[in-house]
C-alpha cells in the first residue's frame, strides 16, 4: 500500500437508527418514584447487604434476586471526576456542549455503587476525589436521572 | 470425539415465551427469568458457574459491548464470560469447546435478543458492503426474496411448493406452549398472506420476535449428578461461505460442509435414516427446503413434505416446534433449535413430542442468506 490518504476515497454513510428500549419493571418502579417524590431509590441485596443504584433483578456478586427498596440520600461523596475540555454534541439538546465542564463518578450516601453525572465545578483544585456533593434537581421533574438531577452541587464538609 | 477430550452434555434447558413485542421487560430482566429457570430447573447453582458465553448483537440491542446489559444475570462477575455476536450456536459451540478442553464442568449458555426494540430494516441493511451495497436499501427480507428466486428456479419449484414449508410448521406451532404464531393455514391462506418481497409472503418469513434461551453444558462425570438424562453433544460442525454476490446462492455449500463436519464427528453415514428429528433455522420457507437438501436429508425434500414425512409422526420430523416461522429472534433461532431437540431428546417436548426419538439434529444460520451455518447433532443414551 502505498497511497497516501488524501489519493485514496472514503465513502459516506449516515446511520439513522430509532431504538425504543424498554426499561422493564424495575427502571419504571425507580423513575416514577424519583419523579412523583423526587427520591433516588437503590435496592438491597439480603445476602451481602450491598445497596445497587440504579436498580436490577440481582446481586451480581450473590446471585441473590434483589427484593428490597431502599431510599438513598441525594448527597454523596465523589469517587472519580474530571473537567472535560473535549467539546462533543449533547445528546439532550444535540447543541455543542459549551466546555470546561465537571464530570464525576459519585457515591450517594446509602448506595455501594455509583452514578455518574455533572459536577457545576471546573476549577480542578476543588473538584477533587473525596469532595462531598449534592444533587440539585430540575423542576417539573420528568422521571429520568440525567434529566431530573442537573447537576451535583459541591457542599461543605 | 476421541482422544482425551470431554464429552459434552446439555443437562437442562429454558426458554422465555417468544411474542412480537415484550414491552414489559427490559433485556436484563428476561434474560434473568430465562436463566433463573434454568437453575430451578437443573438445581444447580449459579456459584458453581464459571463459565459463561452469551450470544447477542450490538445493532439489535442498541448498545455496544451487548453481552454487558446481562452481565449480573449471567452471572459474570469475576467469571470466564465471553460474549459471541453471531446466531446463539456458534455460542453453543464456544461452551462445548470449553468443557471439552477440561478446563470447565459446567458452562452456561444464553441468547436474546429483542428486535423489537430496533429497527429491523435498518439494522439488516448495516450487514451489507457500504461500498457497492448498501446505500441500495438493501434488508434481510429483500436478499432471502433474491435467494429464494435463485434456489426456486435451480430446483423447478413452484410458489406452493414453498407455502407448503409454512403450513407445515404453523401447523406444528399449535403444539408448541412458546410458538408466537401458529395456525391452521391452507396453501392458499399462505400465498394469500401479505407480499413482503416477491415470492416471500408474510406467512412465509419469520415475524418480528422477542425472547430469550438458556442451556446449561456439563462435562459427562458431572451431567450425572445433576440429572439422570443428560443428553450428549454426538457432533458439531460449521463452516462460512462466500459472500452473498460472490457465490452460487441456491446452494447452501456451507451447510453442506457444516454437516459433513458433524456427521463425520458423530459417525453418523446417513442422516436420513439416522436422524430422528431435525430443528432447523429456516427464517424464511424456502431455507427450510435447501437446508434438508444440504443436511442430506432428502434430495427432493418438496416431496417429502408433500408426502408428510416431515409432519409430527412422520418419517422425519422438522421444526416439531414450529422453527423460526413461528417465532424466534435472531441470535436466539439457532440456540432455541438445541432447546427443542433436547426437550425432544428427553421426552418433554409435550404435545409437538416425537416418540422415541433418539438422534436430533440443530441447526443455525448467520450473515446474508445463510453464509455462516452451523450443526450439531444431539443423541440421548
Amino acid at each position: 500500500m502505498t497511497k497516501k490518504d488524501d489519493e485514496t476515497q472514503r465513502v459516506q454513510y449516515l446511520l439513522d437508527i430509532e431504538y425504543h428500549y424498554a426499561a422493564g419493571e424495575l427502571a419504571t418502579r425507580f423513575f416514577t418514584e424519583l419523579k412523583e417524590a423526587g427520591r433516588i431509590m437503590g435496592m438491597r441485596c439480603s445476602g451481602c447487604h450491598r445497596v445497587y443504584l440504579p436498580p436490577r433483578p440481582v446481586c451480581g456478586i450473590c446471585y441473590k434476586e434483589l427484593k428490597d427498596w431502599v431510599p438513598l440520600s441525594d448527597e454523596g461523596i465523589i469517587v472519580g471526576c474530571t473537567v472535560v475540555h473535549l467539546p462533543f454534541i449533547d445528546p439532550m439538546t444535540g447543541e455543542q456542549r459549551p466546555v470546561p465542564y465537571g464530570f464525576a463518578i459519585i457515591r450517594l450516601d446509602g448506595a455501594s455503587t455509583s452514578i455518574y453525572h455533572f459536577v457545576d465545578e471546573t476549577d480542578e483544585k476543588k473538584l477533587r476525589v473525596g469532595q462531598r456533593v449534592k444533587a440539585v434537581f430540575r423542576e417539573p421533574r420528568t422521571g429520568s436521572l440525567h434529566h431530573d438531577i442537573k447537576y451535583f452541587r459541591l457542599v461543605g464538609k | 470425539m476421541e482422544g482425551t477430550m470431554t464429552k459434552v452434555s446439555i443437562v437442562g434447558v429454558a426458554q422465555t415465551r417468544f411474542e412480537e413485542r415484550i414491552a414489559s421487560l427490559a433485556i436484563n430482566e428476561l434474560v434473568y427469568m430465562v436463566v433463573r429457570e434454568l437453575l430451578h430447573k437443573t438445581g444447580v447453582s449459579m456459584k458453581e458457574i464459571r463459565s459463561i458465553v452469551t450470544a447477542s448483537q450490538d445493532a439489535w440491542d442498541g448498545r455496544t459491548i451487548s453481552g454487558m446489559t446481562i452481565n449480573e444475570v449471567v452471572g459474570g462477575y469475576l467469571n470466564a464470560e465471553a460474549k459471541v455476536a453471531a446466531d446463539g450456536l456458534q455460542a453453543l459451540l464456544y461452551g462445548a469447546a470449553r468443557i471439552m478442553s477440561g478446563e470447565y464442568t459446567l458452562t452456561l449458555v444464553v441468547a436474546h435478543c429483542k428486535e423489537s426494540e430496533g429497527t429491523p430494516h435498518a439494522i439488516t441493511n448495516l450487514m451489507f458492503d457500504p461500498f457497492t451495497q448498501r446505500h441500495l436499501g438493501l434488508d434481510d427480507v429483500t436478499a432471502a426474496a433474491l435467494q429464494a428466486r435463485r434456489y426456486m428456479r435451480l430446483r423447478g419449484l413452484a410458489a406452493e411448493d414453498i407455502a407448503a414449508v409454512a403450513v407445515k410448521n404453523h401447523r406444528h406451532a399449535k403444539k408448541n406452549p412458546f410458538a408466537q404464531r401458529a395456525g391452521d393455514f391452507t396453501i392458499t391462506d399462505v400465498l394469500n398472506s401479505p407480499i413482503l418481497a416477491d415470492p416471500i409472503h408474510e406467512l412465509e418469513a419469520a415475524p418480528q420476535s422477542d425472547g430469550a434461551c438458556a442451556l446449561l453444558l456439563a462435562s459427562e462425570s458431572k451431567a450425572r449428578t445433576v440429572t439422570d438424562h443428560p443428553v450428549f453433544i454426538i457432533g458439531m460442525g460449521n463452516a462460512t461461505d462466500a459472500y452473498w454476490t460472490d457465490r452460487e446462492l441456491g446452494e447452501a455449500k456451507a451447510l453442506r460442509q457444516a454437516a459433513s463436519r458433524a456427521y463425520r464427528m458423530a459417525g453418523i453415514e446417513y442422516p436420513a435414516h439416522e436422524i430422528d428429528v431435525a430443528e432447523i433455522s429456516a427464517r424464511y420457507a424456502y431455507e427450510e427446503l435447501m437446508a434438508m437438501e444440504a443436511l442430506g436429508l432428502s434430495e427432493a425434500p418438496q416431496d417429502m413434505l408433500a408426502r408428510g414425512d416431515c409432519e409430527i409422526g412422520g418419517r422425519l420430523p422438522i421444526n416439531p416446534s414450529g422453527g423460526p416461522l413461528c417465532g424466534n429472534p435472531v441470535t436466539v433461532s439457532g440456540l432455541v433449535r438445541v432447546v427443542e431437540a433436547y426437550l425432544q431428546l428427553t421426552d418433554q417436548a409435550g404435545e409437538h413430542q416425537v416418540h422415541g426419538a433418539q438422534t436430533a439434529l440443530a441447526h443455525g444460520a448467520g450473515g446474508i442468506c445463510g453464509q455462516n451455518q452451523s450443526v450439531v447433532i444431539l443423541r440421548r443414551e
